[in-house]
């Protein structure tokens, strides 16, 4: 259970601070499949980094099961990030000097879990993604698709209980996407609550619920299945 | 790694430097007085400069002999220069006029014949020893020994040919021609002694020779015209030179290693932006800041590390070369050196590692991740 009441998100620029964010509250529920839309500058990545503890909201509140987060330490922040969130980026951000198995491995490596763990919950999570003949190959020998999954299976290899996506199918074409939002859908289905950030209105509208952010606010919130095609940008040139 | 290696070969030829003098004088003896005529001279290479005063005679060297009871042996010493020739194969050598203990105080050997005999003082027989390379000049396919060379004008006979051995002290022993001391003053017309080496029993009776020799000079001349030059103030003012020189040396090579340091951070700096992206997505995946900031400085002092190691290899492998070009010289990097120049690099290195990590860890996530 997310819980965002009142959240803003400035920055130092200048004289005038630049808001990122206006005054966002909101619920996501545990096992949600939520779509956050919007065009660029709205706020978008603004709100899914505080979601994701990256960043802290300068006032308002966040909490986590509960628990306020957006007051915590920088190392409390990451220890949260740890154990209860997964990120999925637009770029993959794999290292590329490592393999599949070892991407899986850094989040488990960073949180000190014994190596014999760490195999078996590796072999899962490649599993998990259909990779597991791919593990010993780097991100330059894999395709999109892949590399996005093996992003996937890092991301979930800590079993977190949220995952965030940003833009997951941006560099991926039609079918490789569709094959990434089915794996995420999947997970969803399985428990996972799943935030996906997207221009995309045909993932805002497989979605539970989508969020349309202008300038910093929530200006729309309407189930996926109701997201008019051109609803979104219309205002904006 | 350039500023390990400068380190590392710079120390060497100091250390080399400092222990191959030590090494040559005491090789001669530290229980050594070298009386030279004239006064007010400290480094020996200018007898006379400002006029002496009175002669060193063989005389003063019997009054030595007779009443320094510290002394176990005197050595006098007439110098010389002068062509020695065999035929038409000549060659202009140092002349030493001197005695049969000369052999001992320079722990000279003898390939062939014999050294100068023992015997009276002013007895100047026309006899020669000759140094290594002069005999084999000389000599080139025959033993020289019962032979006659000139000196100038001067008939002698060769009695003996000295081992090779090398310079000693800026004294090329190999390129000597050894005659009896009255010899050496006739031929050269002298009339005082270059020097007096006199030999103490023990070392403890070093200072006590020294003074009775100067008041014994002092009461035969009527005045205080000699200097006696001990081996020990030598020894010990030239390796305080010289340890300075390493030390210098040292010095300028941890200049170049600061500046390595800075080429660390040069690339430090330049793999934390290179990677911004990579930080970022550690941070997402749960590394704290600390984990990141290790990661970076322990990158760096590996880097550094490497470099020292490396330039540990290359400054050993130059001196190995350097010594095997000069083998006399003992060059060798000292223990301390060593030691301090890889601490220094790591030190240098996480240092210089702390700002491109600060940086690391200070990256923005947010930011870090935005390439997209």
């Amino acid at each position: 259970m997310i819980e965002l009441d009142g959240v803003q998100r400035s920055y130092p620029v200048g004289a005038e601070p630049l808001v990122a964010l206006k005054d966002v509250s909101a619920r996501i529920a545990k096992g949600e499949y939520l779509a956050v839309m919007g065009p660029s500058g709205s706020g978008k990545s603004t709100l899914l980094n505080i979601l994701g503890c990256l960043d802290r909201p300068t006032a308002g509140s966040y909490r986590l099961d509960g628990r306020e987060v957006g007051t915590l330490s920088a190392d409390a922040l990451s220890e949260v990030r740890r154990h209860h969130i997964g990120f999925v980026f637009q770029s993959f951000h794999l290292i590329g000097r490592l393999s599949a198995h070892e991407n899986v491995a850094l989040p488990m490596l960073l949180a000190g879990i014994p190596e014999d763990d760490r195999r078996a919950r590796i072999s899962t999570a490649l599993d998990a993604v259909g990779l597991v003949h791919r593990a010993h190959h780097r991100p330059n020998e894999l395709s999109g698709g892949e590399c996005q999954r093996v992003a996937i299976a890092r991301a979930t290899v800590m079993r977190p209980h949220i995952l965030l996506a940003d833009e997951p199918t941006g560099n991926l074409d039609t079918a490789n996407g569709e094959q990434i939002m089915r794996l995420l859908e999947r997970m969803n289905a399985d428990g996972l609550t799943l935030v996906v950030v997207t221009h995309d209105p045909n993932i805002g509208r497989r979605s539970d619920r989508v969020l349309v952010l202008r300038d910093g606010e929530i200006v729309q919130r309407v189930p996926g299945r109701e997201l008019r095609p051109d609803a979104l940008f219309e205002s904006r040139a | 790694m350039v500023g390990v290696a400068a380190v590392v070969v710079l120390t060497a030829v100091g250390e080399g430097a400092r222990r191959y003098v030590t090494q040559e004088f005491t090789s001669l003896g530290t229980n050594l007085l070298i009386v030279v005529p004239g006064r007010n001279e400290t480094t020996g290479s200018f007898p006379g400069a400002g006029g002496v005063p009175n002669d060193l005679t063989l005389d003063d060297v019997r009054a030595v002999e007779r009443d320094v009871r510290e002394a176990r042996l005197v050595v006098p010493i007439a110098m010389g220069n002068d062509t020695v020739a065999n035929g038409e194969r000549r060659r202009q050598v140092a002349v030493i006029g001197t005695t049969s203990d000369f052999q001992q105080v320079r722990h000279l050997e003898v390939t062939a014949g014999s050294f100068l005999p023992p015997g009276d003082l002013e007895r100047g027989a026309a006899i020669a020893v000759l140094g290594a390379e002069v005999a084999r000049e000389l000599f080139p396919a025959e033993s020289p020994i019962g032979r006659v060379v000139r000196i100038g004008d001067w008939r002698v006979r060769v009695i003996g040919q000295l081992a090779p051995k090398g310079r000693q002290l800026a004294v090329d022993i190999d390129n000597l021609v050894l005659i009896p001391v009255a010899t050496g003053m006739r031929i050269f017309d002298l009339t005082s002694l270059f020097r007096v080496l006199i030999e103490v029993r023990v070392h403890s009776n070093l200072e006590s020779a020294e003074e009775r020799v100067l008041a014994l000079l002092a009461d035969r001349h009527g005045e205080d015209d000699v200097t006696v030059i001990t081996q020990d103030s030598v020894v010990g003012s030239l390796n305080q030179i010289l340890t300075a020189l390493t030390l210098a040396v040292a010095g300028i090579g941890a200049i170049s290693l600061a500046v390595a340091g800075l080429g660390v951070m040069n690339l430090m700096l330049v793999s934390v932006s290179e990677r911004t992206a990579e930080v970022g997505l550690l941070k997402a995946v749960g590394a704290t800041g600390r984990q990141v900031q290790r990661l970076f400085l322990t990158e760096a002092v590996l880097l550094s590390l490497g470099g020292a190691l490396a330039g540990l290899g290359l400054g050993w492998g130059l001196v190995r070369a350097f010594v095997a070009l000069y083998p006399a010289f003992p060059a060798s990097p000292p223990a301390w050196a060593v030691v301090s120049v890889l601490v220094l690099a790591v030190a240098v290195g996480a240092l210089f590692g702390v700002l491109p990590a600060r940086r690391a860890t200070g990256l923005d996530p947010v930011e870090a991740l935005a390439g997209r």
